[in-house]
């Protein structure tokens, strides 16, 4: 219905940076305990974002401005189409979009950081984009449709035909959330060989817009994770949302627990994840629907 | 009837007097402007005609002369084979040149050829295929002019031949639209020839010793898918008394037939051969020492795009046997390793060779599949395809001109140098991966039709080739982006007639995102109603179009609105961090002694790992193990 999807989209416009935003604080709350330290305050990160934007921007080019405001426009915008129940596959494909839009931002600074980041945060979609198709796959394959309002109105959650790929969806997460072991882009934890790879030459308001996107896309991100746990009950919602929270935290864990590994196992292991897991579960799938 | 007459007879007829024109200059370049032009303008009356007149025609039902003419030609091809076999010593391409036309000549002057009906249809195939072959070939002629004056330029060491090469460029586009016209087998087989020949010689133009060396590998490996068609030739001629792909079609079709297996697995096996499939890459990535215009016309946009077409008219009979089997294997096999290859390669228009391979290996596997959805995706992919790649040909051709390097190292900030190629070329880009344009779209149709068609291998394939696919892609782009401090425009030597095609290819590349649904339901849905007989609805549906058209008006808004915000609200410029103090143009930075260094940044390839050293044998093995073994199990099994 057409009200509901405005409904979706306006909560996510609205709610989805607050979500996110506080995600990130309790990240970070939660991984200085792990470590032993105070922590910032939970809201840092809005602070961080106010700050931002009441920064001077410099810039090393003015292409820069036209390549993040893409990231930013399309990061949302795929949100948009999840949450009002689009196609998950067309969803998949404009955040694709928005990712070469960040990749292209960060090659066109022309700096040795900023470049090595970009080829390094290509390597990851490389790795990752197997298994959010394999997931779509599945996800159609019990449902016959692409459309995420009809994969969500069903009478058993999809996780019970599709135990592979969701374990699969949160195996590359800890890529897409850019967690060690494989932040190998940009990462949170200040001991990393490369910090801030992608957005070296991102400053100001400009950066301010790749954090807020980043709080979009975390949100889409649950939000799939969430999908898999959607029936017609309305209570599923809650267990939707408990789920990706669960998750969130379990990928946090997993974050402060093991050091970065080289660009191959990333590949490597991704790719091999897919396979054994979405692969099996997608042949399991084939042979039985 | 006319416009297909014209339509075949006329490029010849243009060739023969491009050939006779030796003085480059205004006469030469008007008189081929106004055959292109005429051509596009046939191929649209033609398109208009079917349009308004209905599904399907057929012609010339009688037609003993035509064939006589037809045979004389084959046997005047092979004389052509044998001069070259014999003039550079490569005695295996005679042989196989004369085991497929001395077989063939015997059935038809000894009387035991079958007379089909048909020899020429037009249906909306055809019309799309026209469509690709005209317009876009046609472009590529008119690019061809401006370019070989450059290349010439450029290689004082090449004699110009460029008489030869405009009017081979003419007797290519000929073929082809004998070769889409033809009905019958025995005409589509001798302009099949042809094309081969055309692209033996082009290859070969500059007659250098690796050019040679290459063509030849061309022709053999032609030659043999020949040999191929002439044997399903002679076998659905004698044992089937079937003359043409119809026949084959309702014969297989019939229930419980599996005779029509063996020719089907042959002219399978040469369609994987013109189309350039593992293990048969080799040829078409040896191609690419052909001056540009020849890369782009035969070798990404037409020549090898006449292997799917064939396999798209055979794929109701690719449904579920041994033969589909082989096609759709071979074909996702070639997508997922050219893919992975295409990542190691630095030399553009190697990329672009791999990555023709790769989406050839995806129409090859959609058609294999044999599917309404499936096939669907295959015409759409082929159309795109087209388009995107030849812009992609185009530019290169154009940047190597310009900057002397075709290298995509050496394209590192084509944006400052020279932004108007850097644009078009990102276009092209764009048209080959990212949503939401054709060549998208035409995949994610791919992959639900593997879906509902349970092929478990080809969705593995697809998703994995898929992500290989936007590395390789993905990268080039950021070569083209860089903004470097201090380079110097370069100046824009690209000339007019390159220009136009290029602009005109941009054009259609956006503009075929908008078309496609009314393409789709007006050209492609009716013949696949003929061809599987259901009815499907659109495969893409119309909200999902829709999000797509939002998508592109905000890529193309989206620099306009940036451009005010930018503009309003001025924000400093300042250089790049390098690791040490910037020397001011981005290419030297103060190392720890003060000293000015400079820094390079490279792409990344992954030589180690997916190097052609590395995984192009292991990849030729696998692929003709399993073609070996498909072609024995498809015509032993119907045997």
């Amino acid at each position: 219905m057409a009200w509901q999807r405005a409904l979706g989209v306006l909560l996510f416009l609205v709610c989805a940076p607050f979500a996110g935003g506080l995600l990130g604080g309790l990240d970070r709350k939660l991984s200085a305990r792990l470590q032993g330290r105070q922590g910032p305050p939970v809201l840092q990160p809005f602070y961080d974002v106010y700050k931002l934007f009441h920064k001077q921007t410099i810039v090393v080019n003015r292409l820069q401005d036209f390549l993040v405001g893409g990231y930013f426009i399309f990061s949302i915008f795929t949100g948009c189409l999840f949450f009002s129940g689009g196609d998950l596959l067309l969803a998949f494909f404009a955040l694709t979009l928005a990712e070469i839009f960040l990749f292209m931002a960060a090659c066109s600074a022309n700096s040795p950081y900023s470049s090595m980041g970009a080829q390094r945060e290509l390597v990851q979609i490389m790795s990752y984009e197997p298994m959010l198709l394999l997931a779509a796959i599945g996800l159609y394959m019990i449902t016959g449709s692409f459309f995420i309002d009809q994969v969500a109105d069903r009478g058993i959650s999809a996780i019970a035909f599709l135990p592979g790929m969701f374990f699969g969806l949160v195996f590359v997460f800890i890529i897409k959330f850019r967690k060690s072991p494989f932040d190998i882009s940009a990462s949170h934890h200040a001991h990393q060989e490369i910090v801030k790879g992608l957005t070296t030459e991102l400053s100001g308001s400009e950066l301010g817009l790749v954090e807020v996107a980043g709080w979009y896309e975390d949100v889409l991100l649950l939000g799939l994770l969430a999908l898999f746990i959607l029936n017609r009950n309305p209570w599923s919602i809650l267990a939707g949302v408990a789920t990706g929270l669960a998750c969130y935290f379990l990928l946090v864990l997993v974050d402060n627990l093991f050091p970065r590994v080289r660009w191959e196992k990333m590949l490597n292991w991704a790719w091999a994840v897919t396979l054994i897991f979405g692969g099996t579960n997608l042949l399991v799938l084939a042979l039985v629907l | 009837m006319t416009i297909v007459a014209f339509l075949i007879l006329f490029p010849f007829f243009a060739a023969v007097v491009l050939s006779q024109m030796k003085k480059p200059g205004k006469a030469r370049d008007i008189f081929l402007y106004c055959c292109s032009a005429l051509i596009i303008a046939a191929v649209i009356a033609l398109t208009a005609d079917t349009l308004t007149a209905g599904i399907s025609r057929s012609y010339l039902i009688e037609t003993r002369i035509w064939d006589r003419i037809i045979l004389a030609g084959e046997f005047a091809l092979m004389v052509l084979v044998f001069y070259y076999g014999f003039k550079f010593r490569k005695y295996y391409v005679v042989l196989l040149s004369a085991a497929q036309t001395v077989p063939i000549g015997w059935m038809e002057l000894s009387g035991r050829s079958v007379e089909g009906e048909v020899h020429i249809t037009v249906d909306n195939l055809t019309v799309i295929m026209c469509l690709v072959v005209g317009v876009v070939g046609s472009l590529i002629c008119i690019y061809a002019v401006g370019y070989l004056k450059d290349y010439h330029r450029h290689h004082t060491e090449y004699r110009d031949r460029s008489p030869f090469f405009l009017s081979m460029l003419f007797v290519f586009l000929g073929a082809m639209f004998g070769l889409v016209f033809s009905a019958s087998l025995t005409w589509m087989y001798f302009f099949w020839e042809i094309t081969s020949i055309c692209s033996f010689l082009l290859i070969g133009y500059n007659q250098s010793k690796i050019a040679v060396r290459n063509s030849f590998r061309a022709l053999w490996m032609n030659l043999l898918g020949g040999l191929g068609f002439a044997l399903a030739i002679l076998y659905s001629s004698l044992v089937l008394h079937a003359a043409d792909i119809q026949d084959l079609v309702f014969l297989g079709t019939a229930a419980g037939s599996r005779a029509v297996l063996t020719p089907v697995a042959l002219l399978a096996f040469a369609a994987l051969t013109k189309s350039a499939q593992m293990p048969f890459c080799g040829w078409l990535l040896g191609a690419m020492v052909a001056p540009t215009p020849t890369s782009a016309l035969l070798h990404s946009a037409t020549m090898v795009k006449a292997g799917v077409y064939l396999l798209i008219r055979l794929s109701p009979l690719l449904r579920a046997n041994v033969a589909g089997v082989m096609v759709t294997t071979i074909g996702g096999f070639t997508f997922f390793a050219a893919s992975l290859l295409a990542i190691s390669q630095s030399d553009g228009k190697k990329v672009l060779a791999y990555s023709t391979v790769s989406n050839l290996g995806l129409i090859t596997a959609c058609a294999g599949v044999g599917m309404y959805e499936a096939v669907w995706a295959a015409i759409l992919l082929l159309m795109f395809h087209a388009v995107s790649k030849s812009l992609m040909f185009l530019s290169v051709g154009a940047v190597e001109n310009s900057t002397g390097s075709r290298n995509i190292e050496d394209m590192h900030g084509l944006i400052v140098r020279l932004p108007k190629l850097a644009f078009v070329m990102t276009v092209g880009i764009f048209g080959m991966f990212l949503a939401p344009f054709g060549m998208l779209i035409a995949k994610w149709a791919a992959l639900k039709a593997f879906v509902d068609s349970r092929s478990v291998l080809l969705i593995l394939f697809l998703i994995f080739g898929s992500a290989a696919t936007l590395f390789y892609w993905g990268k080039w782009l950021g070569k083209l982006v860089p903004v470097i401090r201090q380079s110097e425009r370069l100046p824009d030597t690209v000339h007019k007639d390159e220009w136009t095609a290029m602009w005109i290819l941009t054009a259609l590349v956006v503009l075929i995102c908008v078309l496609f649904p009314l393409i789709s339901t007006r050209l492609v849905q009716p013949e696949l109603i003929q061809m599987f007989h259901i009815r499907l609805s659109a495969i893409i549906g119309t909200e999902d179009v829709r999000v797509m058209i939002m998508m592109l008006c905000m890529i193309i808004v989206l620099p306009a609105v940036m451009w005010v915000l930018t503009s309003i609200n001025r924000k400093k410029v300042v250089p790049s961090y390098m690791a040490g103090v910037n020397e001011g143009d981005d290419r030297h930075f103060s190392d720890s002694l003060g000293q000015p260094r400079q820094m390079y940044l490279a792409n990344w390839y992954m030589e180690d790992r997916l190097g052609e050293n590395k995984i192009l044998k292991p990849s030729l093995g696998i692929s003709t193990a399993g073609l070996v073994i498909l072609m024995i199990v498809a015509i032993g099994g119907a045997l």
